[in-house]
């Protein structure tokens, strides 16, 4: 590192801490924090110990994947894989701003290295093979990192012969890597394949929200289908539709609940609820 | 025809070439001299012109109104072709469409997206975006050239898959992914042509298989280059420096190893000269059935799985 490395590198530090900080504006002060959905003042604390779910309402705010491993798995037995696995710039992209920058922005903004963290864990004394996306790293775009790290995270289920889980959280493919953003659908979706010609049981869990290239890929693809309690989910988002269609859609339009209606989704579960659920259909798939 | 704007300064060389022949016809002035010379020069204009397009340009003569539709290329390089509708569960998408047909003696299942020419075909084929249902139908029609040992042909032009609410409350996402999946698990060769757009999901939906190939002028993508400009720079004017920063002729997918051959068109593009570009098509496949045949079914999903995990660069 140079010492002009070292200057820019503080730089986005600075940057990316302000970024909280204006995530935190609805909060008000340090201890309290105000739901979006329901308007109440809320203390911190007591929303963390919900689950990062308003007491008042039941609102299932968004949660990074740090935090989900805390509340999927049991205390201390998720091990992570793969990180060693970290983003290239295949095609030198740059828009408004460099990709590279984006993606050192991204990892000082979420202290993750990419959009996906995978691993071996256990729920309710089940080994599992998963892959947990974190929607605060570049609205959890998939591009080859994060293709080749549920893939990977898919063949070691295979190896271990257990049980394979993806929690989503994505907005799509990731545009800086174009063509090989869209061929990691082809490939997730392959390795999902041969988890299905091993028998394998393979659960998805779509939070809010999942779209695009995660939909149609790995995240539809599971043999049981858990939307979480709140969550968007589709393939195109909606106001490509609004524009396309020239008509306003329905409120509820892509919500958990609406795919239910259309018999899109398994089951809808509360995030409380989530842990339970996924170890009873294990248990139940077992001969 | 329709000219395309940075085609018209050849399309006014040509013309004045031609007023002068009709003068030098009425009049019986010798000009065979001057016009061999204006010909060998609008030639040469001509092939400068072609060989060094943007991206952007090279998309609109992927979009050309006169570009061969898959329906087209039926008539051009198989024969027999009997069309199998539906998707059995209430559907028949028709900007999917596929059938049976023989291609050098050779049986095949082809499908395809269909776009129209005119504003009333379009509308029937939905401008090539596909609902679920099409690709439903799709795979039903894979399933069954697996059933009977047929290898599959797919030929790929498309803006995407349709972005609807019908297409939503249906699962396109889904539709496609189950797609991607089930064609990993076929034991037949498949062999997926882009011969225009080939844009995002919808495209892929069709493309997971042991021979991709492009036509010269057509672009393969994440996303149009539209929708990434009004994404990454709020501004879909950009659409031009989009496409050249997403990488997406077919030189640049052929570099980056996602495609095994481009097919080349007639100067000015497939548009320019119908029986050339089948034919150009026709041998690709041949070919590439050739290659494919004599490999068993368990090697053949191999490495089709195998082409599609090197996909993606990282560092490691
Ligand atoms: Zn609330």
């Amino acid at each position: 590192m140079t010492v002009k490395d070292w200057f820019e590198q503080r730089k986005e530090m600075q940057i990316a801490r302000r970024d909280k900080e204006t995530q935190i504006d609805d909060s008000i002060g340090k201890l309290w924090v105000k739901c979006y959905n329901c308007n109440t003042q809320l203390l911190r604390k007591e929303v963390e110990e919900n689950l990062e779910v308003c007491p008042k309402c039941g609102y299932h705010f968004r949660i990074n994947a740090r935090t989900r491993i805390n509340q999927l798995f049991d205390e201390g037995t998720f091990e992570e894989m793969f990180s060693n696995i970290t983003t290239a710039d295949p095609l030198n992209f740059t828009d408004t701003e460099s990709y590279k920058k984006r993606i050192n922005q991204a990892k000082a903004k979420t202290n993750m290295n990419e959009a996906v963290i995978a691993g071996i864990g256990k729920i309710d004394g089940n080994e599992v093979s998963a892959a947990i996306m974190d929607f605060e790293f570049m609205g959890g775009s998939m591009g080859s990192v994060v293709g080749e790290k549920v893939t990977l995270a898919m063949e070691e289920a295979l190896k271990r012969k257990i049980p394979m889980i993806a929690v989503t959280a994505s907005g799509g493919a990731r545009m800086q890597e174009s063509i090989l953003s869209l061929m990691q659908m082809a490939k997730t979706s392959c390795a999902v394949a041969k988890l299905n010609e091993a028998g394998l049981l393979y659960i998805t869990v779509l939070t809010e929200p999942t779209f695009g290239g995660v939909t149609a890929s790995f995240a539809t693809l599971g043999d049981i289908i858990i939307a979480e309690q709140d969550a968007r989910i589709g393939f195109a988002g909606r106001r490509v539709i609004e524009q396309t269609i020239r008509q306003s859609l329905p409120a509820d339009f892509q919500t958990a609940d609406y795919l239910m209606k259309f018999g899109q989704i398994d089951i809808i579960s509360s995030r409380a609820e989530l842990k339970s659920t996924i170890a009873k259909l294990i248990s139940l798939h077992k001969k | 025809m329709t000219i395309l704007e940075f085609e018209k300064p050849l399309y006014e060389i040509e013309e004045k070439i031609e007023e002068l022949k009709k003068i030098s016809e009425s009049s019986g002035m010798d000009v065979s001299n001057q016009l061999e010379t204006f010909e060998k020069q609008a030639m040469e204009y001509k092939k400068e012109l072609y060989a060094n397009l943007t991206p952007a340009q090279r998309i609109q003569i992927a979009r050309h109104a006169d570009r061969p539709t898959f329906l087209d290329y039926i008539k051009l390089i198989t024969t027999d072709f009997i069309e199998l509708h539906g998707d059995r569960e209430g559907s028949d998408d028709r900007a999917i469409i596929g059938g049976i047909a023989k291609i050098n003696g050779q049986s095949i299942v082809i499908i395809g997206t269909q776009k129209g020419k005119t504003t009333k075909e379009n509308l029937i084929y939905n401008f090539g975006m596909p609902q679920p249902q099409g690709y439903r139908k799709a795979l039903r029609l894979f399933y069954h050239a697996n059933k009977f040992n047929l290898p599959i042909v797919t030929l790929i032009d498309t803006p995407g898959a349709y972005p609807g609410i019908k297409a939503e409350e249906t699962g396109q996402g889904t539709a496609i992914a189950v797609n991607l999946k089930e064609m990993a698990k076929l034991n037949v060769p498949i062999i997926a042509i882009i011969t225009g757009e080939g844009c995002s999901g919808g495209a892929l939906g069709l493309a997971v298989a042991d021979r991709v190939f492009m036509l010269e002028h057509s672009y393969y993508t994440v996303i149009s280059p539209e929708g990434c400009a009004s994404i990454l720079w709020r501004d879909a004017t950009k659409a031009d420096i989009a496409a050249q920063a997403l990488k997406i002729t077919s030189e640049d997918l052929l570099e980056l190893e996602i495609i095994d051959g481009i097919i080349k068109e007639p100067l000015g593009g497939a548009h320019c000269d119908y029986e050339m570009i089948g034919n150009g098509l026709k041998n690709t496949i041949i070919k590439a059935l050739d290659e494919l045949k004599n490999i068993n079914s368990t090697q053949l999903r191999e490495e089709r799985y195998n082409k599609f995990r090197r996909m993606g660069v990282f560092c490691q």
